[in-house]
């Protein structure tokens, strides 16, 4: 029995995929929770948002590589982050001015808003097309290892090596920060409390003379500083492509509902409950086994399932969580 | 509900006036040939068709939205499941499949399916550690499962992989695979319904959202079914081969009496059978959803859609009929995804896209008019009309917004950049009728 190899295996292939993957999806998800705590809807244009984001930053970054600007190891799109920030924000204020609020003017059922919101994923998503394209785009550079695999073998003298991605160690520090940023701000300042306050009793919140719009634009700028971030850190570690953004979406809300719908706290767990049950699902399990029970030889590569159905993995968790707790681990709420 | 349908009287010619407008669209596009018409009728012809294929989805989305208030994000996954039943009933059985493992496979997915029911039952009947036992159950079907199902889809993979590798149809007749495509298309929609019906209604969009996308992904990689991205082809067809006609010397004559040639009249010809099937089925559909409408189930439906709460005071069961509807309309779509693989003869799993066939749906549906079946045909086939010539209208219209544009990388990227303006043009569609005309062109009576 080889604990030691069978260790850095899993945490080459599992855990630290897992913990990045799960960082992206917890920023997805704290930006979904979010605007269903203060809008009221499931917000289907959020993969989007996320993708255009990106976008913009990808273009930014472009812009600097060009200027001959870069942050050494670190990616030069942490640089042009703020910039891709301040672009989202601007286009989802604008699409909230223009759809949005006409509907929440109106009190339309939640329903109307979510379509509503189908309609702007279509815009997004062509507008990110007309930016950059349908093609993949690779925007990382910088130093590409923190550690990698023949460092950490001559290191350790393991047969099994480990390798960090520079962006692996990114994306986790870039979202401890954001999340405390977020949480420091919805309990310490003013206007988190009352956004807090809105979320929770909206009548309550008016009375004690909390205006509904500000409130309503701090949770869109937010939200898309969210999914920029979350959008950037995802193509950073594997790359851009407009659909898989799409396609994120599922993981998303799977983990904002998994947490409870509105529940920030609960978006974070839910982001890495589904990163890590993926991952662990579709990992092909032989090579820890074989550290692990030498001597052992199981017929296939003890893997669950297929990476391809990494989707079902977050829907049978959606499905799970519906069938037996439908307000989500952490009790958020239910319209 | 209520907000957005506010009653209103509409002239009664409106109807018949905006599908005139659209006949005559296709009329243009048959007849003439310039900047803005291909002036060919199998172009026309051929948007047509597809068009009224759109028609029936839209009229399954209707029933969910229109009559129910249901929100499907999974239509492309339905309409993918129906596509499966034309490959497994109407394509000629593979040599050898069955044989290699077709009965393993069946056995595998029983108790796949067991396994699950049990798991359910323990759930509902035990009291004391059912979590435990229904974990037992579920683990042991698994591993059961996979045990039975592996070395058979090997096996029928191995089978002759280059041409074959799945398990082959039946070699029944093509039309009966559209009745089945809505059997499989119902089954998943019940599985659905069954689990996101009664919560809140955002949960069923994104329980759809889930079940399109895992959908597709079985397609994509279940070779042993439908040979995922390898596609198969020489799928049945319900009327003649173009070829055939084309070597018929009686068709010849009387292509020629008419003054086209034999190329384009076996075309034409081909193409109106396909209209005149679809037709037949879009107008069933109509005339039942109609009749339902009518009746007191419609009422009933209605007044669930207009105020949950006092149809359910009144004992209405409102989540068993939500589910009832939802399992109907689902049918309805995976019709129409059998359709359109019989009309294509192939079934390409890449094809199925999103963006293309749910959410166009939606922008459909709600063009048209939610709530009304000859709305939803309207917005269906008007809307799949513009889509098609918008690839056509879209940089033409570009090009002459960036004439007055100086050469150079700017002006390049927004002619490469034209294809794309379907997506913005779409989205704004959807937007602009959601919240100005919010019933549609034609609206609920």
């Amino acid at each position: 029995m080889d604990i030691l190899n069978a260790l850095v295996a899993f945490l080459n292939f599992v855990f630290i995929p897992a913990a990045a993957y799960g960082a992206q999806l917890a920023l997805g998800a704290l930006g979904v929770t979010l605007i269903y705590g203060i809008l009221r809807f499931s917000n289907f244009a959020h993969g989007d948002t996320m993708a255009f984001g990106t976008a913009v930053t990808i273009l930014v970054t472009w812009a600097l590589q060009a200027a001959g600007i870069s942050l050494g190891p670190l990616p030069t799109a942490l640089l042009a982050l703020p910039l891709g920030i301040a672009g989202t924000a601007a286009m989802v204020l604008l699409t909230d001015r223009a759809v949005y609020r006409f509907y929440r003017v109106q009190k339309a059922a939640p329903i109307i808003l979510v379509m509503a919101s189908v309609g702007v994923m279509f815009l997004m998503n062509g507008l990110t097309r007309l930016l950059i394209g349908v093609d993949e785009q690779r925007f990382a550079d910088g130093a590409r290892f923190v550690i990698n695999v023949r460092d950490f073998r001559e290191m350790t003298g393991l047969q099994e090596g480990l390798a960090l991605k520079t962006t692996q160690a990114l994306t986790v520090i870039v979202a401890v920060i954001v999340v405390w940023a977020l949480f420091w701000f919805l309990n310490r300042t003013k206007s988190g409390k009352a956004m807090r306050a809105y979320s929770d009793n909206e009548d309550l919140a008016l009375l004690s003379g909390i205006d509904p719009e500000k409130v309503v634009r701090l949770t869109w700028i937010i939200a898309a500083s969210l999914a920029t971030i979350a959008g950037v850190l995802y193509g950073l570690d594997k790359a851009f492509k407009p659909f898989n953004y799409f396609q994120i979406l599922l993981p998303i809300f799977a983990a904002a509902i998994v947490g409870g719908l509105g529940n920030p706290l609960g978006a974070i767990a839910g982001g890495f409950v589904v990163a890590f049950s993926e991952v662990a699902i579709t990992y092909p399990w032989l090579k820890v086994a074989g550290y692990l029970f030498p001597g052992w030889e199981p017929g296939g590569l003890l893997q669950l399932l297929g990476t391809e159905y990494k989707f079902a993995v977050s829907f049978v968790i959606l499905i799970v969580v519906l069938l037996f707790k439908p307000t989500g681990l952490f009790r958020g709420k239910s319209v | 509900m209520s907000s957005n349908r506010q009653a209103a009287t509409t002239n009664p010619w409106r109807a018949p006036i905006l599908f005139a407008i659209l006949a005559a669209l296709f009329v243009m596009e048959g007849t003439m040939r310039n900047a803005m018409f291909s002036g060919s009728w199998n172009t026309a012809l051929g948007i047509l068709n597809m068009g009224l294929i759109s028609a029936i989805t839209a009229l399954g989305v209707n029933m969910q939205w229109g009559y129910a208030g249901l929100f499907n994000v999974g239509v492309v996954g339905f309409l993918a499941l129906g596509g499966v039943a034309p490959v497994l009933i109407a394509t000629q059985p593979v040599e050898g499949a069955w044989n290699a493992g077709g009965s393993r496979v069946l056995i595998a997915l029983a108790v796949g399916l067991g396994t699950l029911a049990l798991a359910v039952q323990a759930w509902k009947r035990l009291r004391a550690g059912r979590g435990l036992a229904v974990l037992v159950i579920l683990i042991a079907g698994f591993v059961i499962y996979r045990w039975l199902f592996d070395p058979a889809v090997s096996a029928i993979e191995a089978n002759n992989p280059a041409r074959h590798g799945n398990i082959g149809g039946l070699g029944l007749p093509v039309l009966l695979s559209w009745a089945v495509g809505g059997a499989f298309a119902a089954a998943a929609a019940w599985a659905v319904g069954k689990v996101a019906l009664g919560l809140r209604s955002d949960y069923l969009a994104i329980a759809t959202l889930g079940i399109g996308e895992i959908i597709v992904a079985v397609l994509k990689n279940e070779d042993w079914l439908a040979r995922g991205v390898k596609n198969v082809t020489s799928i049945p067809r319900p009327v003649p081969y173009e070829i055939e006609l084309q070597g018929n010397p009686e068709f010849v004559s009387f292509a020629q009496r008419w003054g086209f040639s034999a190329a384009e009249a076996s075309g034409i010809w081909v193409k109106l059978c396909y209209m005149s099937l679809f037709l037949v089925v879009l107008l069933a559909i109509i005339l039942l959803a109609e009749l339902a409408l009518k009746s007191p189930w419609g009422r009933m439906m209605r007044a669930i859609r207009d105020n949950e709460t006092a149809a359910e005071a009144m004992g209405k069961d409102v989540t068993a009929r939500h589910l009832q509807v939802f399992i109907l309309g689902s049918a309805v779509i995976g019709i129409a995804g059998a359709m359109m693989i019989t009309q294509d003869g192939l079934m390409a799993p890449v094809g199925y896209n999103p963006l293309r066939y749910t959410f166009l749906i939606w922008v459909m549906v709600i063009v048209g008019g939610s709530g009304n079946n000859w709305g939803a045909v309207l917005g269906a086939v008007l809307i799949w009309f513009l889509w098609i010539k918008a690839e056509v209208w879209g940089p033409a219209l570009i090009g002459v917004l960036t004439a007055p544009l100086p050469e150079g990388g700017l002006k390049d990227h927004l002619l490469d950049s034209a294809a794309h303006m379907r997506f913005i043009a779409m989205g704004l569609v959807l937007l602009l009728v959601l919240r100005f005309a919010p019933r549609g062109l034609v609206p609920e009576k």
